[in-house]
């Protein structure tokens, strides 16, 4: 479970926060890389930009996608991440404020694996992140990696 | 046949039967007239010669001198008609006679009856008059003179000929003139039918018979025509105007409905997303600091923050019923026949799941069905049921109905607890959004529910009221 990365797309630094809070209540200790915006976590994805050259093995084991983003918006990332051989199985988990049932479609229709929505009751975001962290780190086995 | 002719056809033919009857009874008439008096002509001239050959020959009888009777009716060679002539003695006897030519019989004669002088008979080639010769008032003998007719037969055949030249002229001329009336009468009307055809056909009221100029019927008939053709083409115009009005009105609605639709959504997503992420913030680090300083706080510190928290969540259901609101009136209706029994079935057993506790007697009717979206009347009745199931909390047993009424003609299905009531004066504040009769320390809620149920209804074509006491329960009525 240790080397098992985590990509948080969030522009919101107070939800960071909480999530990082989140998931260290849960004792999910596992390395959390946070993107601030959906052109960074294109980057990290696919290794370009201020990411040229990243490690192979540092490919997330899961990415918490945010929909409301600066510059690249969550579900374009969601898009070029499908249309892009190495990512295209990579699990994705909507995780956003909205639960907008457009969005919602919007979202499993470009791929997503879940849709999470965010609750203001902290309590019941710990318990979220919680089974989240249960889920796709532990429970969730991973497709197999892409021989390239 | 004659009725599947054209007009100008019918013309021409009437014309000529109507001119050729006439010149036909006119030189029948005429010839008729003429026959009579050429006979009473030849009747007259007979009897004169008759008369002189008679008076000539009066003395040849008394002295009984045939001979010289007979150069008498010789004097009539002079007329080439008179077939032969006599004289008879009044015992019959032939006393003198005059052939003209071979022929030596003598003529029947009609006999002269008492009283008469003389008589006359014609048959088909001649004629024979007869004359009593009368001497100092005393009959002496009878003389007779037979005339064939060719005289009359040949004026009989020139009428004839010229009755028929004027008929063939005549008919001819009506030939030549049928043209002119078929022009004056046939046209017109041939040139209105093709109009009209042309207007049933091509529906197109643009065009107009050619005005006539004079003011017989033909020419009104043709004026009126053209003034309805405008009447029609006015009115055709008005209504195509009006229709590209309303057209052009209801695009325009519906853009500017789609574009306040369109903001509204933007609107909601916007709040959707960006409203909430303040509250979790609030919320998020009042929670981090009641767990990270509780040793810096004090009882109060906490309490403040457990309100600040609670605020944050009540904000957050409140933007929630807001947008559940207005996501009932953007969402799109998809007509279902549905049984609304069923659903109220179902949204009991989940109320009394959640609350087992609770002494609650649901009476539902069973199969009544209604056609709706299937998902905004679930809604309604969620939330119909789930205010029942509130406003009867503060009682230790209670009774929710849903059922079919009648009620002034409309049969609306109704909801009914015996709960909490409300008070009648303020009834029209039911369904107002964010509205309320009771507090939050009272009954929690937001003010949507009644205010969504509304809308739904209203989306339906349907109506919703409430019948209601403080303390006597409520009645929810509504039709779709």
């Amino acid at each position: 479970m240790d080397n098992k990365i985590i990509l948080l797309v969030e522009d919101n630094p107070d939800d960071e926060a909480l999530t990082l809070r989140a998931l260290k209540k849960n004792n999910i200790s596992n390395q959390v890389i946070v993107a601030r915006d959906g052109a960074e976590a294109l980057e990290y994805l696919f290794g370009t930009g201020q990411y040229s050259g990243r490690a192979a093995n540092l490919t997330p084991q899961v990415v918490l996608l945010d929909l409301k983003l600066p510059k690249v918006e969550g579900l374009e990332v969601l898009r070029r991440m499908r249309a892009n051989e190495s990512t295209k199985l990579l699990p994705v988990v909507i995780l956003t404020s909205s639960n907008e049932e457009q969005d919602r479609i919007n979202g499993y229709d470009s791929g997503a694996n879940s849709y999470v929505r965010k609750p203001v009751d902290f309590n019941q975001f710990i318990e979220a992140v919680r089974q989240l962290g249960l889920y796709w780190l532990i429970l969730n086995e991973q497709p197999p990696a892409r021989r390239s | 046949m004659f009725r599947d002719y054209s007009i100008s056809k019918k013309l021409t033919w009437m014309n000529m039967l109507v001119s050729g009857a006439a010149l036909l009874l006119a030189c029948g008439a005429f010839i008729a007239y003429d026959v009579i008096s050429i006979r009473d002509g030849m009747v007259y001239n007979l009897s004169m010669q008759a008369q002189i050959v008679g008076f000539n020959s009066t003395s040849a009888l008394l002295f009984n001198d045939p001979h010289s009777a007979e150069n008498t009716l010789s004097g009539l060679k002079a007329w080439p008609n008179i077939v032969s002539a006599g004289i008879n003695t009044l015992d019959g006897r032939a006393f003198a006679t005059y052939q003209r030519g071979q022929s030596s019989q003598t003529p029947a004669m009609p006999p002269i009856l008492a009283g008469q002088v003389e008589t006359y008979r014609f048959n088909r080639s001649e004629v024979v008059l007869v004359r009593r010769i009368v001497f100092q008032d005393k009959p002496t003998g009878i003389v007779y003179i037979q005339s064939d007719l060719e005289g009359l037969k040949v004026r009989v055949a020139q009428y004839l000929g010229v009755a028929a030249a004027v008929l063939v002229s005549s008919l001819l001329a009506v030939v030549l003139i049928s043209p002119v009336f078929r022009r004056a009468i046939g046209e017109p009307i041939v040139h209105l039918a093709g109009i009209a055809r042309i207007v049933s056909r091509d529906k197109d009221y643009s065009v107009r018979a050619k005005p006539i100029g004079n003011r017989d019927e033909l020419s009104v008939l043709v004026d009126d025509f053209n003034g309805m053709l405008s009447q029609i083409q006015e009115r055709d115009t008005a209504l195509q105007q009006a229709h590209d009005e309303l057209e052009q009105r209801v695009e325009e609605r519906t853009k500017e409905l789609a574009t306040t639709n369109k903001e509204l959504e933007a609107f909601s997503y916007s709040v959707s997303h960006d409203l909430r992420a303040p509250l979790r913030s609030i919320d998020g680090f009042s929670q981090a600091l009641l767990e990270d300083y509780s040793d810096k706080l004090d009882s109060a510190g906490r309490d403040h923050l457990e309100r600040v928290r609670r605020a944050a969540q009540r904000m957050s259901v409140l933007i929630d019923d807001m947008l559940n609101l207005s996501r009932v009136t953007r969402s799109v209706m998809r007509r279902e026949k549905l049984d609304l029994s069923a659903v109220a079935k179902s949204i009991a057993a989940d109320l009394q799941e959640a609350e087992p506790g609770r002494r609650v007697e649901f009476v539902i009717e069973s199969d009544l069905m209604a056609v709706g979206d299937s998902q905004l009347l679930r809604a309604a009745m969620e939330n119909l049921l789930r205010n029942s199931w509130k406003y009867t909390s503060a009682h230790p047993c209670a009774r929710i109905e849903f059922g079919k009424s009648q009620q002034n003609g409309k049969h609306p299905f109704f909801v009914r607890d015996d709960g909490a009531g409300f008070d009648p004066r303020y009834s029209d504040r039911l369904f107002g959004a964010f509205q309320r009769l009771h507090t939050a320390t009272e009954f929690p809620g937001t003010g949507v529910g009644l205010a969504t149920v509304q809308r739904i209804i209203h989306r339906h074509g349907g109506e919703i009221w409430a019948e209601g006491a403080v303390e006597k329960g409520a009645t929810f009525y509504f039709t779709l």
